[in-house]
């Protein structure tokens, strides 16, 4: 609760700071505030209440994941610095942007009422749209504004639309209400085409196949830290609330839906994975590859009904620092040498060993090799989709993983066995710090898994 | 505690071999591999004042999944424990002799690597098993990867890259299957997984998650195509550790992970594991006839004496488990000294094909000599250690199936064959303009050839202490295999 509330009330002070002449200071103010805001929600931990008539809610379940989700804004906003130092008149618009969009993925995790859902959904779009396109002078990042505001908002209108079949057939917009109604009688089918249409929205918003298209150009064109955002942030809080929806309120409508959650698992993971592998661009392949995540981590969703949280914790804690340490080192090659492409990364090895070992790392955990954060995560959450009965959809995933391992090895490939032309080459301490602290949390994660896999 | 101290040594021994910098990694690396030999001498001592009873060390590590940081030595494991700490620093050694790009970097991921395998060897808890054994992939990748000699660098990127691809796939379907008994059993612990209960039709499906895994490392016909290649393009180092140690990795884990964790997958299976381990045996050693490249022939007689191994182990007999754990520990030592000799005449004559060679021994005596001794043993020559080995093994598989043990028997002729040819034309004839000046063997290349000789003759002569030592932990795996 309290972590919500003072989150936007910094977002506030970023935008005011604009007009106190603040500028020089708003960054340390930023990143001073998260880091106090962060150490609030961790007092938080093991104290449930509901406020505002039972809006927001506050359980070990949001603050875990506000928790994860402040820390990759710590991040964000660190990186954030030196990204803009081209546009310095305007950092603190950017990040009050940067901070409102983390507002509403604090919103989508701790969330009791459909309304807030929504409201937090919203939020976090709007301001992503904004910063998608916020290169103004380059096309591509128009067009990768304009393609995620209106995909996005025709989800929203979906989204809009399912809520209201739900209000209709159940006279509430609270999740135990609903949930309760479900049980309680038979909801007619205005029920299931309601909870049809959010589950389609929300597929939507974690870039689930079929509703994936819009991912890979939008990731592309936007600044990469929009998409380093997106691709964890975003992601990450919508898997939250997509669990927080139908473990809390649509569990009854889970069955009938069951075979549609099997087959877009299967799809997302096949797609993404398969897809990624022809790619040149580095950031088109994290899309793809953040595609093929979405859909392990429906591995999860699909055995909710076994509570299944901490396997979407572990597993979005590992994705989402793994992808922070490739998106940062993405921005400083891309800085450097101007290109996002795979062959930028060539000779990183000889020239940068720590950046290339640290991109190594993050690549290794993702494809998820032990002893790293990201083969935990997908340990755990293969095993809990096997407890739960899914063993041959667990089976696609594991020979998607082995696919997986060719993309990301590439980049290594690229790294270590290619040569380049020497460059110049300069990194900035935030991102040393960013990039050393992810690749020390991947392994202490991997190493130590018992600290987070207790958790909820 | 020892057990401790013996598996983290190298890995330790690992980051101080990084920060000492290029000039004394590969000392400091040698010290490692020393100390940790040292080691495990003295775990040869403790097992043995147990009266041969296994050293255990168990800790909980993660409290749900439940999964205990367990270590085991029994007689089993510490032969293997000891040919790892016994290789790696020969290994080492025979490095010495050449500069090395960026050596902080190779010798720490060479104890890296023995720390990974250690693990893997020393593990009594499934999943910390399965973590090690992945562990040891990594290093060995970039080894190949980056120290690699062949000038065709496209080629051997792709050769070592199919390899990880290969045994990576492999090893997935094993952590399936893992997942799969966990839920069952509710722990990863060998002994729990051993007394487990298991209908026959999941018996013979995770027989193949997890056979499928161990015949990729081993390899097994048809998983081998990843093999000849990857052996040729690793710098000899690396392909010392692959055949020498890491292949033992899967035939390892064939006895303490298969057999009695699936007895009637295994019983189900065992007739095409045997044709296909036969198969291999056959079609590697006339594939190694045909050879010209010196390490590729060895690549595919490794490849015929694993098969041989398999086959012993699948007899589940007393004679075949015996025989199998001696020839691993003999392959070893022999794989290891064929492929330093090859490394030897490369690095003098810059060539590895058999027909250009000829004539070596008349300039290089000792070499000739040290190399006839290994080629003999590889050859299973009555007082070598393969000796003892493969008539254990031919004995169990005749006691399986004599018209098996009959076709795998031809190993030994066709193994003459190709060796004794090999060693024929390289060695033998007259001298030409490569090998007129081979230089002979300088004391750091003796000193390797004479421990490994040493070794050799040691085991082939008196294997009735070290056959006594495997004994107890053989009869405990037969026994939960056959339940």
């Amino acid at each position: 609760m309290n972590t919500l509330i003072y989150t936007s009330a910094l977002g506030l002070l970023c935008m005011l700071a604009e007009m106190a002449n603040l500028r020089k200071l708003i960054l340390p103010i930023a990143v001073a505030g998260l880091c106090v805001i962060f150490g609030l929600n961790v007092t938080d931990w093991g104290k449930n209440g509901a406020y505002y008539h039972n809006m927001v809610v506050t359980d070990n379940f949001s603050v875990a994941f506000s928790g994860l989700l402040l820390l990759l804004g710590i991040f964000i906003t660190l990186l954030a610095g030196n990204f803009y130092k081209n546009e310095e008149s305007k950092i603190s618009d950017y990040l009050a942007i940067i901070i409102f969009t983390l507002c509403g993925a604090l919103a989508l995790v701790s969330f009791g009422n459909l309304a807030m859902f929504f409201l937090g959904i919203e939020v976090l779009s709007i301001s992503l749209y904004i910063l998608a396109g916020s290169k103004k002078k380059d096309v591509r990042s128009n067009e990768a504004g304009m393609k995620y505001f209106l995909m996005g908002s025709f989800a929203s209108g979906i989204l809009l639309f399912g809520v209201a079949l739900i209000y209709g057939e159940t006279g509430s917009f609270d999740l135990g209400a609903i949930s309760n109604y479900a049980s309680a009688t038979h909801p007619s089918v205005l029920f299931y085409a309601g909870a049809g249409m959010i589950l389609i929205s929300m597929l939507f918003k974690v870039s689930a196949a079929p509703f994936h298209f819009w991912a890979p150009d939008v990731y592309e064109g936007s600044p990469t830290l929009t998409t380093a955002m997106m691709a964890t942030i975003a992601k990450i809080a919508a898997f939250a609330a997509f669990y927080r929806l139908f473990s809390h309120a649509f569990i009854s409508v889970f069955p009938p839906y069951a075979w549609v959650f099997t087959a877009v698992t299967a799809l997302t993971i096949t797609i993404g994975n398969f897809t990624a592998l022809n790619q040149d661009s580095f950031k088109r392949m994290l899309a793809f590859s953040g595609i093929s995540h979405a859909g392990y981590l429906m591995l999860g969703i699909i055995s909710l009904y076994g509570k299944t949280d901490n396997a979407i914790f572990f597993y979005s804690f590992a994705y989402g620092i793994s992808s922070m340490a490739a998106f940062a080192i993405a921005i400083v090659v891309a800085m450097n040498l101007g290109s996002e492409k795979i062959e930028a990364f060539n000779g990183l090895g000889k020239r940068k060993p720590f950046l290339a070992a640290a991109l190594t790392i993050a690549m290794l955990s993702m494809a998820g090799i032990p002893p790293l954060a990201g083969f935990f995560g997908k340990y755990y959450i293969f095993s809990e989709a096997i407890r739960n009965g899914h063993l041959w959809i667990t089976v696609v995933a594991v020979i998607n993983s082995i696919v997986s391992v060719y993309y990301y090895m590439k980049v290594v490939l690229a790294m270590y066995t290619k040569d380049s032309v020497e460059t110049a080459f300069t990194l900035k301490p935030a991102y040393s710090f960013v990039i050393g602290f992810c690749i020390l949390l991947l392994f202490l994660a991997g190493i130590f898994p018992g600290l987070l896999t207790g958790l909820l | 505690m020892l057990l401790l101290l013996t598996l983290f040594l190298p890995l330790v021994f690992a980051l101080l071999t990084y920060l000492s910098g290029n000039r004394f990694a590969k000392y400091i690396a040698l010290l490692g591999g020393l100390v940790v030999f040292t080691c495990c001498s003295f775990l040869k001592l403790a097992l043995v004042h147990n009266n041969l009873a296994p050293l255990v060390f168990v800790h909980d590590w993660i409290s749900n999944p439940h999964i205990s940081f367990a270590l085991n030595i029994d007689g089993l494991s510490l032969t293997l424990v000891a040919l790892t700490a016994f290789l790696v620093p020969l290994i080492i050694f025979t490095t010495f002799r050449k500069e090395i790009e960026n050596a902080k970097a190779f010798y720490s991921l060479v104890m890296l690597m023995e720390f990974g395998l250690l693990g893997v060897f020393m593990a009594s808890d499934g999943f910390l098993f399965y973590i090690f054994w992945e562990l040891a992939l990594i290093p060995i990748y970039f080894i190949a990867l980056l120290w690699g000699e062949n000038k065709d660098a496209a080629f051997r990127h792709r050769a070592i890259f199919k390899f990880f691809v290969y045994t990576l796939a492999g090893s997935l379907f094993m952590l399936l299957a893992f997942i799969y008994v966990y839920q069952i059993a509710g722990s990863f612990s060998a002994s729990t997984l051993y007394s487990l209960n298991l209908t026959d039709k999941e018996q013979s499906v995770l027989f193949w998650a997890f056979f499928l895994a161990f015949a990729i490392k081993i390899p097994v016909f048809p998983f081998h195509t990843w093999q000849p290649d990857t052996y040729k393009e690793s710098p000899s180092a690396g392909t010392m550790l692959l055949a020498g140690i890491m292949l033992k990795m899967g035939l390892y884990a064939l006895l303490r992970w298969l057999l009695p964790v699936v007895p009637h997958g295994v019983m189900l299976w065992t007739p095409v594991v045997m044709v296909l381990a036969v198969i291999g045996v056959i079609y590697g050693s006339v594939i190694a006839i045909k050879q010209d490249d010196l390490k590729k022939l060895l690549a595919y007689s490794s490849f015929a004496h694993v098969g041989l191994i398999t086959a012993g182990i699948f007899t589940l007999t007393h004679e075949g488990f015996q025989g199998a754990v001696v020839q691993m520990f003999a392959h070893g030592f022999n794989v290891v000294g064929l492929f330093f000799a090859a490394e030897i005449i490369f690095q003098r004559t810059g060539t590895l094909s058999i027909s250009q060679l000829g004539g070596i021994r008349t300039v290089a005596p000792k070499f000739a000599t040290c190399f006839m001794i290994v080629v003999l043993a590889s050859v299973a020559l009555p007082t070598t250690n393969a000796f003892i080995g493969e008539f254990l093994l031919l004995y169990g598989l005749y006691e399986y199936n004599t018209w098996l043990s009959v076709i795998a028997g031809l190993t030994i002729i066709l193994g003459a064959v190709y060796m004794l040819r090999m060693y024929q034309n390289v060695m033998l004839g007259e001298t030409n303009s490569l090998t007129a000046n081979f230089e002979d063997l300088n004391w750091k290349e003796l000193t390797v050839f004479v421990f490994l000789i040493i070794g050799i003759f040691e085991i082939g002569l008196v294997p009735s202490q070290f056959m006594n030592m495997v004994q107890p932990s053989l009869d405990l795996i037969l026994n939960y295999s056959l339940r």
